[in-house]
């Protein structure tokens, strides 16, 4: 049964949903930031359009920082900004920042410990026939490690417009997590958010699947054809992979006892990585974990490469009944 | 330009001779550290704490001081020489560095050491931060400074160059980054291990104002920074030619001592020749 408090939009599986990229919501989110707080810039890698920050560059021209080609400089730049007050966005796809930015993220920003929020768009194979060069399946596993790092994959524009506004009510580094392709709105301005709150999107005890990014909007499809089957299966929309929300994660394993985690993203060290590590230390519990299995991505369309990467609804379908089995053979 | 008087030169060139000793001291006491660029450095932070820099020790966080960004972080002996000397904290606290639970950590961080700026160390790093505390400083139209202290061996990395280009774009004239040109770095002599000349070239190339010094040479230090102050619409670079391990006999020029232990009398030599060159001082100071 679907959660009514969440409230998601109604005909949640209409073939003609309406699709917006992820990229987008922060777009939208990132001009009310600026008109919120004054310290709040952003800087940009030369990708203004594809990062979806035209609207502020237009909004606040004296605060977009055009950077070039420098996402070292990006990263090192801003934890030099932050130091005098500022709140600088900083954007470009993920593979570059955080992914060429590593270092500097880590020792100048989070050791440093300023006020920076790493915006990268274009994760996923999803990104499509740029192909595995440019899809980064690996930037949650290099985020999480960081001491005091927030990471946050929303799961549709929407949410990405309201998760924008709230990085700003944290004083500390936060990575948000966004996509480039088209991708279902299936939440409502009423859908509650908040960092580090997982949402329970639909009610379920023979499996939990734990999705963040548009994938939750998979898992959701998934769910309803197990409930076809007669399979119960719960939806939690986690978000936030750091900080876990570890009480909800751990009420919905003893709940159900099998767990499918999916994300688009190298299955080890992202939100199933996270989940496991938890889990196996308060309360193992079978774990099926959806995404990229130890592979480079290629190009494709997108749906080609969800498909074909194991992330689809198939997949997912398949992960939850192999988890259920395991339980009862237990 | 300012006059600077002979009995200023002598002092700063006193003080200069004080840090050294307290980094021969302080490194020798941790058992581990850099000797060869702290040496060296010593006249331009004796310039800059107690002639140049706009600060307050006892208010380290005050808005309008001028920011000192340390970018090779490794020379941090001869800054906390230079901060204690100041007041920002007890000289005897020099003893702690290195050591479980110091605020004078092996390379410097900020969330322990109030006037400290930032967090660094690892190599490239420290231009871009203060580029970007420079851009929010004009942003926020401030009077002050920003000096970016680098070492020469650092400019092998890409992100110094990347700090550069945006710099000169953005003609930051409210930053003065210094290189400590020794020649030396861990495995050699710059030139070998990658030849960084034309290094004034490359600078100019990335529009930036280029001044050179002798960066052991107290009026010249004095007469560069008082230049750069006076350009505008371009970042400046200060090329401070300096010998590393400056003041020791057995330490000067010789890259070995980049960084390694002292071993058995070095410590006691080493302090001898600087007390000498104390004691030469202040007899000159007194004539």
């Amino acid at each position: 049964m679907l959660n009514k408090k969440v409230k998601l939009i109604e005909n949640l599986f209409d073939p003609a949903i309406k699709e917006v990229p992820t990229r987008n919501g922060y777009g939208e989110g990132v001009v009310e930031a600026g008109k919120k707080n004054p310290n709040v810039f952003v800087l940009c890698a030369d990708l203004t359009e594809s990062t979806r920050n035209l609207d502020f560059k237009k909004e606040f021209p004296e605060r977009f920082v055009q950077m070039g080609v420098h996402e070292q400089l990006l990263a090192a730049m801003a934890a030099g900004m932050a130091l005098e007050g500022k709140i600088p966005f900083i954007t470009s796809y993920a593979m570059f920042c955080p992914g060429r930015a590593w270092e500097m993220i880590r020792t100048n920003i989070c050791l440093n410990g300023v006020n920076v929020k790493i915006i990268g768009s274009h994760a996923g194979v999803s990104v499509g026939p740029d192909g595995a060069t440019h899809q980064a399946i690996e930037d949650i596993a290099i985020m999480r490690p960081i001491p005091n790092m927030t990471i946050v994959a929303p799961c549709d524009a929407l949410e990405a417009r309201k998760a924008t506004l709230a990085l700003l009510d944290i004083d500390g580094p936060c990575y948000m997590r966004l996509a480039r392709e088209k991708t279902p709105v299936f939440t409502t301005e009423e859908t509650p958010f908040e960092i580090g709150k997982a949402s329970i999107f639909k009610e379920g005890d023979d499996v939990a699947i734990i999705a963040c990014g548009p994938l939750v909007y998979n898992a959701l499809r998934t769910a309803e054809e197990l409930a076809e089957e007669g399979i119960e299966a719960m939806v939690i929309n986690s978000h936030t992979i750091k900080p876990l929300d570890e009480e909800t994660i751990l009420g919905v394993a003893k709940k159900c006892g099998a767990i499918v985690t999916v994300e688009e993203h190298q299955v080890t060290g992202g939100l199933g990585g996270a989940v496991a590590e938890y889990l196996g230390q308060v309360c193992p519990t079978i774990i099926e974990r959806i995404g990229v299995q130890n592979q480079f991505g290629q190009s494709g369309t997108p749906k080609e490469l969800i498909e074909h990467y194991g992330m689809g609804v198939s997949a997912i379908k398949e992960a939850a009944q192999k988890a259920i089995k395991a339980k009862k053979t237990k | 330009m300012e006059h600077i008087h002979d009995e200023e030169i002598k002092k700063l060139e006193l003080i200069a001779n004080r840090l050294r000793q307290h980094v021969i001291e302080s490194v020798a006491h941790a058992g581990s550290g850099h000797q060869g660029g702290p040496l060296g450095m010593a006249d331009i932070f004796s310039a800059l704490y107690f002639h140049i820099l706009n600060h307050n020790p006892k208010n380290p966080q005050w808005d309008e001081r001028d920011r000192l960004i340390l970018s090779n972080g490794h020379i941090c002996p001869v800054r906390y020489a230079a901060m204690a000397e100041a007041g920002y904290f007890p000289i005897s606290e020099l003893k702690t560095l290195r050591q479980f639970g110091s605020r004078l950590q092996g390379h410097p961080e900020r969330l322990r050491l109030p006037g400290s700026e930032t967090t660094s160390g690892p190599l490239g790093a420290g231009l871009a931060q203060a580029v970007g505390v420079a851009l929010a400083g004009k942003f926020d139209k401030k009077k002050w400074y920003v000096y970016a202290l680098t070492s020469d061996g650092e400019h092998e990395a890409g992100l110094h160059y990347e700090a550069m280009l945006f710099a000169g774009k953005n003609k930051l004239d409210n930053l003065i980054c210094v290189v400590d040109r020794n020649n030396i770095q861990i495995d050699g002599n710059t030139e070998d291990i990658m030849p960084l000349e034309p290094l004034r070239e490359k600078y100019e190339a990335f529009n930036w104002h280029v001044i050179e010094i002798n960066g052991n040479d107290m009026e010249d230090v004095i007469r560069g920074f008082e230049e750069a102050k006076s350009i505008h619409q371009k970042p400046i670079c200060i090329i401070a030619h300096t010998i590393p391990g400056r003041g020791v006999s057995f330490m000067e020029n010789n890259y070995v001592w980049h960084s390694q232990p002292f071993k058995e009398g070095e410590v006691e030599q080493a302090l001898a020749e600087l007390r000498t060159i104390e004691e030469k001082l202040i007899t000159e100071h007194a004539q």
